[in-house]
């Protein structure tokens, strides 16, 4: 029963939750808000003594620098090569890795896999890329020697245009996917094992359980999740695309990200770096909304 | 129906139903076959397929781990040739001694552990209040507010706003930059509002405020008791997120004593720099150095990953339980 108890007591009550929540509301207006109405200096001059908003009005100029630059065309390239790799082979990896791990039946062996799976994930990002440099080194990484036993030659994996992708990748995979499968093990968890019984008591194979209730039980996290992913497209991994960068993998690791911070944070050339950055968040919100739309199309499932 | 030996194909057209809808599941055709041997010869090579499978994952994980560990204290040399593999050999510790003796390390673990312990206070201390009156029914302007902190989940102002922001506000060089801007988020606040409201029924609060107790005592003596789960899930998460974070100190901190551990890795693991300042490695820097420059890195992994690798044994029986307790309806 939902009563109304007076306005007295009803103003009593919420005050103490207005008390409660007005931090948090302060935060979020000071932090997101603010930074938000200043995307306005993407069309503006920085002024350093009329702050955010103060310079003069510029218009789409800044877009137009950013678009005829000859920086262009590879930083698109680049970012979306770096995001389509790290979907295609990134995405699929941790639902296969939880119908794997769904797969097992001694308890023991389930915990110890899942343990070992999620390890990585707690590794930063540095480390994890202090740790390729290491064990990758072409003179004296592990897997340099492997190479060379095998017979693979020299190939420095971490200073090579035709590497980076992969490396980045693999990596990206080796350190998240564990992680990411937990939500697809919850999902699965939900199954109900007379589901199970019953395929079986049918005839079904191991494989058919997982190709006809496995599988399906997963889609609806799964095309939430790509959706989401589809939203990030363009702004993929900055810190470890940046770490891992170097003189002579440049030309393939340089991405709109990593550009936003040199120009705006180190050249200090901050409305040319808004423009570039709500240049990226915009085509983010594009991808975003076409990958719902086609869901909600498609499936009936959508985030919106 | 005609029934096959060759269930496994012909299921493929008979059922194409199975598991397209949960629920559903209990209207599906009759049996297509008898009982079958429950080891037969598919089940086998699927139990092998399997077994080997989680062995590659299980190798290709730890592997690499390891090998970290057993470079870090054999002789650096051997290292370096390829003849270490399975078993450390020549065990030495000079790299130990090395960052031992490097006072940057020490002063980054300190600021580090600060900001973490501090950072996820705060974050606690701002999200919980704010996620149980947003899970309260009769809060008017729940939809209203809840609506303006989704916003910031999927558009933000972007780099440059937020770093000329924090400039105004003279965030830039002090701890608090570390702790403030980022004590809420908004995806983990989603994940407590969820908990509350799903695991605090109204009716105990009814019969609460009919004892005379107000949200305040209502929060702290019956919401967050009941909550040690999430709250144990949304603080790992938290602490998780302050220890790894170098993105903050990199653009925002220029003052060397300020500096997380994240920052020091980066000078040592990737730039070089352990024998840039001499490290305590005395006059032949130069071959010397080098020589033992990537023991120092594998001690520095094993230095600074040690304080969650010793913890992880303990809070990991809560992350499914945290991932189960974020997908309750959204």
């Amino acid at each position: 029963m939902r009563t109304r108890k007076g306005l007295v007591q009803a103003v009593t009550r919420d005050y103490q939750l207005w008390i409660m929540i007005l931090p948090a509301i302060i935060v979020i207006l000071i932090f997101n808000y603010i930074p938000m109405y200043g995307i306005q200096l993407a069309f503006r001059d920085y002024d350093f003594s009329k702050g955010l908003t103060g310079g003069e009005w510029r218009g789409l100029a800044y877009f137009r620098q950013f678009i005829d630059s000859y920086l262009f065309t590879d930083l698109m390239r680049n970012t979306f090569l770096i995001s389509l790799a790290s979907i295609v082979l990134g995405f699929p990896a941790p639902i296969i890795l939880a119908l794997i791990l769904n797969q097992i039946r001694r308890k023991k062996m389930k915990q110890l896999m899942q343990t070992t799976v999620y390890l990585p994930h707690f590794i930063s990002v540095i480390v994890l890329v202090g740790m390729l440099n290491v064990l990758l080194s072409a003179e004296t990484g592990v897997v340099g020697h492997l190479m060379k036993s095998i017979g693979l030659g020299h190939i420095n994996l971490l200073a090579s245009t035709g590497t980076f992708i992969p490396v980045y990748v693999l990596s990206d995979i080796w350190q998240h996917c564990g992680w990411n499968s937990i939500i697809y093990l919850a999902a699965l968890s939900t199954v109900d094992p007379q589901l199970y019984d019953a395929a079986r008591i049918d005839g079904a194979s191991r494989w058919q359980t997982i190709r006809f209730i496995d599988i399906p039980a997963l889609v609806p996290t799964i095309i939430i999740l790509f959706i989401l992913s589809m939203g990030n497209i363009l702004s993929t991994g900055f810190e470890k695309i940046f770490l891992m960068q170097n003189s002579l993998n440049l030309p393939v690791s340089e991405v709109i990200a990593t550009y936003v911070y040199k120009i705006g944070i180190v050249s200090s050339q901050f409305s040319l770096a808004s423009a570039i950055g709500l240049f990226n968040t915009v085509i983010n919100f594009i991808f975003l909304f076409a990958m719902n739309t086609i869901s909600k199309r498609v499936s009936e499932t959508s985030l919106f | 129906m005609p029934s096959t030996q060759g269930a496994g194909l012909s299921s493929h057209s008979t059922r194409p139903s199975i598991g397209g809808t949960g629920p559903s599941i209990q209207g599906a055709p009759p049996p297509i076959n008898g009982n079958r041997p429950r080891l037969n010869g598919k089940e086998l090579a699927f139990k092998i397929t399997l077994g080997l499978l989680c062995t590659f994952i299980f190798l290709i994980i730890v592997y690499p781990l390891y090998f970290i560990v057993i470079a870090s204290f054999s002789d650096s040399t051997l290292v370096a040739t390829g003849k270490v593999w399975l078993f450390p050999k020549n065990i030495s510790f000079f790299g130990y001694q090395e960052i031992f003796k490097d006072m940057r390390i020490w002063t980054g673990y300190r600021n580090t552990v600060f900001y973490t312990l501090f950072g996820t206070l705060v974050n606690m201390l701002f999200t919980l209040p704010a996620a149980y009156v947003l899970s309260r029914r009769e809060f008017r302007a729940r939809k209203a507010i809840m609506f303006l902190f989704v916003v910031t989940m999927f558009f933000n102002g972007g780099l440059i706003p937020t770093y000329l922001l924090m400039k105004d506000l003279q965030l830039t060089n002090t701890i608090w930059v570390f702790i403030i801007p980022f004590c809420v988020n908004v995806f983990y606040l989603i994940i407590a509002r969820t908990f509350f409201e799903s695991s605090l029924p109204q009716e105990l609060y009814e019969a609460a405020v009919m004892d005379g107790c107000s949200h305040f005592t209502f929060f702290f003596k019956v919401a967050l008791p009941l909550s040690k789960a999430m709250i144990s899930v949304i603080g790992l998460y938290y602490l998780v997120g302050h220890w790894n974070d170098f993105f903050t100190a990199l653009i925002y901190i220029r003052n060397n004593n300020l500096q997380p551990l994240q920052i020091i890795l980066r000078d040592i693991l990737l730039s070089n720099q352990v024998f840039a300042g001499g490290a305590g490695t005395g006059g032949d820097a130069g071959g010397y150095a080098q020589r033992y420059a990537d023991q120092i890195k594998y001690g520095v992994i094993i230095v600074s990953t040690l304080p969650i690798l010793v913890i992880y044994p303990f809070i990991q029986k809560y992350f499914e339980k945290g991932v189960m307790i974020g997908s309750i309806k959204g």
